[in-house]
């Protein structure tokens, strides 16, 4: 039975609230009161997630293997014509279309219901900030923008919010934009980003011209050629022998689409935006930085997972860039002393766990990852924003410290994060993460050994973080001390929503000895195995035992990295400093950051800059010199010629035609002397003349008088 | 009775008397005169004549002279008035604005 109920047939309206609302903003927001703000965006994204939620509930309740809904609103693009790879000729188009399914439920609730916990923290958050209309403005364009993204059902429209994303990103970053770090960081995100985005797009155009579709899927379309969506086309491709397992093709197409990811989701070489995109305000870093944007790579892997499958060179390379950003980001976030800053090397860490789950081909256990990071990792950024607002703006922990008894709320509800995070049981981040590192161990003992590490790091920054905040002597000053305060209740209570979430949000996904693993199951359909032959052999079921021990392993090492951190900065039986100076060389580079901006400076940004200054070079130079000012002599001399006609030729016409009359008019013109009395003399003579010729007969004019 | 000889005599002698200076002076309110001493010349005349035939016309003809030379009088002296606010001038050969 195919799923059916209003809310799946009207997916369109998820996105289209905040929509709505953030056109209301642009337009009018300035004149808008702050509560009227509020109840509008909040409320659209409110909106947003009652639908999200029935749409769910209503594909929920048809049978696992008919759990897809999809509607497409009409033709968006239709290009015409297009020859494919195999030298067919096809129509091509690309839908305005939704596609829900078990993947984008799991994306939907996720970034509607955390978005809306977040509206309602920014609320309390933004409330004394000016442009508080624009932020909200922006954040339900980023929301339509992410729901577009999320529920697109072909690439290209996923594509359009995949931007969208991205732009919301640098107008947020760079929301206090007087600032010059914010704006520089906004651009920094969005020029990165762009990078990424090449690939992406590319690996658009090569799925296109391979498979001649973009669609997804055409599962739960009735009124379109069987094989018009990509999951199709691929089976009919392999069906038909043009093209088998490990294709250079393929690898090539996720090779491409996974450059588009590691920019959106910040992974090496891309991930130097994130850590600067903190200068935005915290709910931004929470919702964009956190939660879900920066999972929107992860979120697209999986989505194309058919192609990963058969692309094994191109898995290997996910994976290992996901384990090398997972101990990379965690090493230098161990050192950093600004709060958010250690939440952003955090998030880079934990999106690498997730990519190195996808790259162990465990697509379900990345989503999983997801989805229990999104609600910590929110709440922590959350909780952060909260002691920022206690801390009067401060954000520097070593300014901090004893803040347990001050902002209780704050304080206890992201104890439960950081433990969330660092994997202890039964909180949510234990359960997925050793479903990643169980799936890593069977892919390669290596990847399993670096999860491990990084997990045991990620423990010990976390609670470095978490004492240097809460506990301990407070080492900020007066002016700070005296207006601490906790947050007011539209902060607080997202936290504790969030806080109950990171408990248990991971119990959906238990692992299969303790119950069976509900969230895999879930996921099913939306990734069944592609290329049968070639996973068979890999299908080796994980025994008991193993299974203990991994799980055992990731215990012990979050509790060793919580005993290390407790050591250091609670009892402070060990002395940091001792460490820092003892590896001095060691602990310069990476409290740099590995000095990786200064080399992308080096590297590529002043040879940018460079490129620049030679081709400025050239204008002044060549376009100027040459070009404009060769111009104008050219034109200076046209007029100088056209000049001389002028004078010469034409004026000489003229003044021909003047000398001519003057010299035809000698000797008559000397009559003419102007002189008034010349004139009066000459009528006088005249008259004379006259009188004389006529004054014979003048007796014959009086008498006749007479 | 005066015989006619005389009155044309006057007139004869006022009219050259006119038109010399017409001639010769440059100031125009000096020409102006002059013509004024024309048109009288002129009036002398027909008054002379109209009394010799006892026709009334000549004298009503005089008459309209007279106006007639109040009004060009006025309409002149208005012009040169106007003209020496501009030039500060009221010399004939001093007018050459249109001579090129």
């Amino acid at each position: 039975m195919t799923p059916a109920g209003y809310f799946l047939e009207h997916l369109w309206l998820i996105p289209l609230f905040p929509l709505v609302t953030a056109a209301v903003m642009l337009f009018i927001g300035r004149r808008l009161p702050n509560a009227t703000v509020s109840v509008l965006c909040v409320g659209s994204v409110g909106l947003s997630f009652v639908f999200a939620l029935g749409a769910v509930t209503q594909l929920l309740s048809a049978d696992p293997e008919y759990r897809v809904a999809q509607h497409i609103l009409f033709e968006w693009l239709t290009p015409g014509q297009m020859q494919l790879t195999t030298g067919h000729l096809i129509r091509f188009t690309a839908d305005w279309g939704y596609l829900l399914d078990p993947l984008s439920s799991v994306m939907v609730l996720v970034v509607t219901g955390v978005g809306f916990l977040i509206h309602i923290y920014s609320v309390g958050y933004m409330g004394h900030e000016g442009g508080y209309y624009r932020f909200f403005g922006y954040m339900n364009l980023f929301m339509f923008s992410m729901l577009m993204l999320v529920l697109a059902n072909n690439l290209l429209l996923m594509f359009v919010g995949w931007e969208g994303v991205g732009l919301c990103s640098y107008l947020l970053i760079g929301f206090y934009f007087l600032k010059k770090s914010a704006s520089d960081a906004g651009k920094k995100a969005f020029i990165v980003n762009r990078i990424g985005d090449a690939g992406f797009i590319l690996g658009i155009l090569l799925t296109a011209v391979t498979f001649g579709t973009i669609r997804f899927t055409s599962a739960g379309l009735t009124n379109v050629a069987a094989d018009s969506g990509i999951r199709q086309a691929l089976e009919a491709v392999l069906g038909t022998h043009a093209l088998a397992a490990g294709a250079p093709v393929f690898t090539t197409i996720a090779l491409l689409l996974f450059v588009g990811a590691c920019g959106k989701s910040a992974q090496i070489p891309l991930y130097v935006w994130l850590p600067d995109a903190m200068e935005g305000p915290t709910p931004v870093s929470a919702l964009i930085h956190a939660a879900t944007m920066v999972t929107a790579g992860v979120y697209m892997v999986v989505r194309m997972n058919a192609i990963y499958q058969l692309a094994p060179l191109a898995m290997n390379v996910v994976a290992v860039v996901g384990m090398v950003t997972a101990i990379f980001a965690a090493s230098m976030a161990l050192v950093q002393n600004d709060i958010k800053k250690v939440l952003a090397y955090s998030t880079i860490s934990q999106l690498g766990y997730m990519f190195l789950a996808l790259g162990a081909g465990a697509f379900a256990a990345g989503i999983f990852h997801l989805m229990t990071h999104a609600f910590f990792k929110a709440l922590l950024f959350l909780g952060a924003g909260s002691v920022i607002h206690a801390m009067s703006g401060e954000q520097d922990i070593q300014k901090m410290g004893g803040l347990w008894e001050k902002i209780p709320v704050t304080a206890k509800t992201f104890y439960v994060a950081a433990l969330a995070i660092a994997g202890i049981p039964p909180l949510a981040g234990f359960f997925s993460k050793d479903e990643i590192l169980g799936h890593a161990f069977e892919t390669h003992p290596g990847l399993w050994a670096v999860g491990l590490a990084t997990a045991g790091m990620t423990a010990f920054y976390m609670f470095r973080l978490v004492f240097l905040t809460f506990f301990g002597y407070t080492r900020a000053d007066d002016h700070a001390q005296r207006h601490i305060h906790e947050s007011p209740q539209t902060m607080t209570i997202p936290l504790i929503i969030l806080a109950v979430l990171s408990v248990i949000g991971g119990w959906i996904g238990l692992p299969a000895f303790l119950g069976g693993n509900q969230f895999e199951k879930f996921l099913k359909p939306v990734m069944p195995r592609v290329g049968l032959e070639a996973e068979a052999a890999k299908a080796v079921p994980q025994t008991s035992p193993t299974e203990y021990f991994l799980m055992f392993a990731s215990i012990a090492i979050a509790v060793a990295g919580i005993w290390l951190a407790y050591e250091f900065y609670r009892t402070k039986r060990f002395a940091p400093e001792w460490v820092a100076r003892k590896m001095s060389g060691f602990y310069r580079v990476v409290f740099h950051k590995y000095y990786i901006d200064e080399i992308y400076d080096a590297l590529f940004v002043n040879r940018t800059k460079d490129l620049g200054t030679l081709l400025g070079q050239f204008d002044a130079k060549v376009i100027d010199g040459v070009g404009v000012n060769g111009a104008g002599w050219l034109a200076r001399f046209g007029s100088t010629l056209s000049m001389w006609w002028d004078k010469w030729i034409i004026d000489g016409l003229l003044n021909f035609g003047a000398k001519l009359t003057q010299l035809l008019s000698f000797p008559i013109r000397f009559l003419q002397t102007g002189t008034f009395s010349s004139y009066a003399l000459l009528i006088l003579v005249g008259l004379a003349i006259l009188l004389a010729y006529y004054g014979q007969h003048l007796h014959v004019v009086l008498r006749g008088a007479r | 009775m005066l015989p006619i000889g005389h009155y044309l005599f006057l007139g004869l002698a006022l009219f050259i008397i006119g038109v010399i200076g017409v001639v010769t002076r440059r100031n125009v309110i000096v020409i102006l005169m002059s013509i004024e001493l024309i048109l009288n010349a002129v009036n002398i005349n027909l008054v002379a004549f109209s009394r010799l035939y006892g026709a009334v016309a000549g004298q009503v003809f005089a008459l309209f002279i007279i106006a007639d030379a109040a009004a060009e009088a006025a309409v002149g002296l208005g012009i040169i008035i106007a003209f020496f606010r501009n030039r500060e001038t009221v010399l004939e050969d001093e007018m050459d604005l249109l001579k090129w």
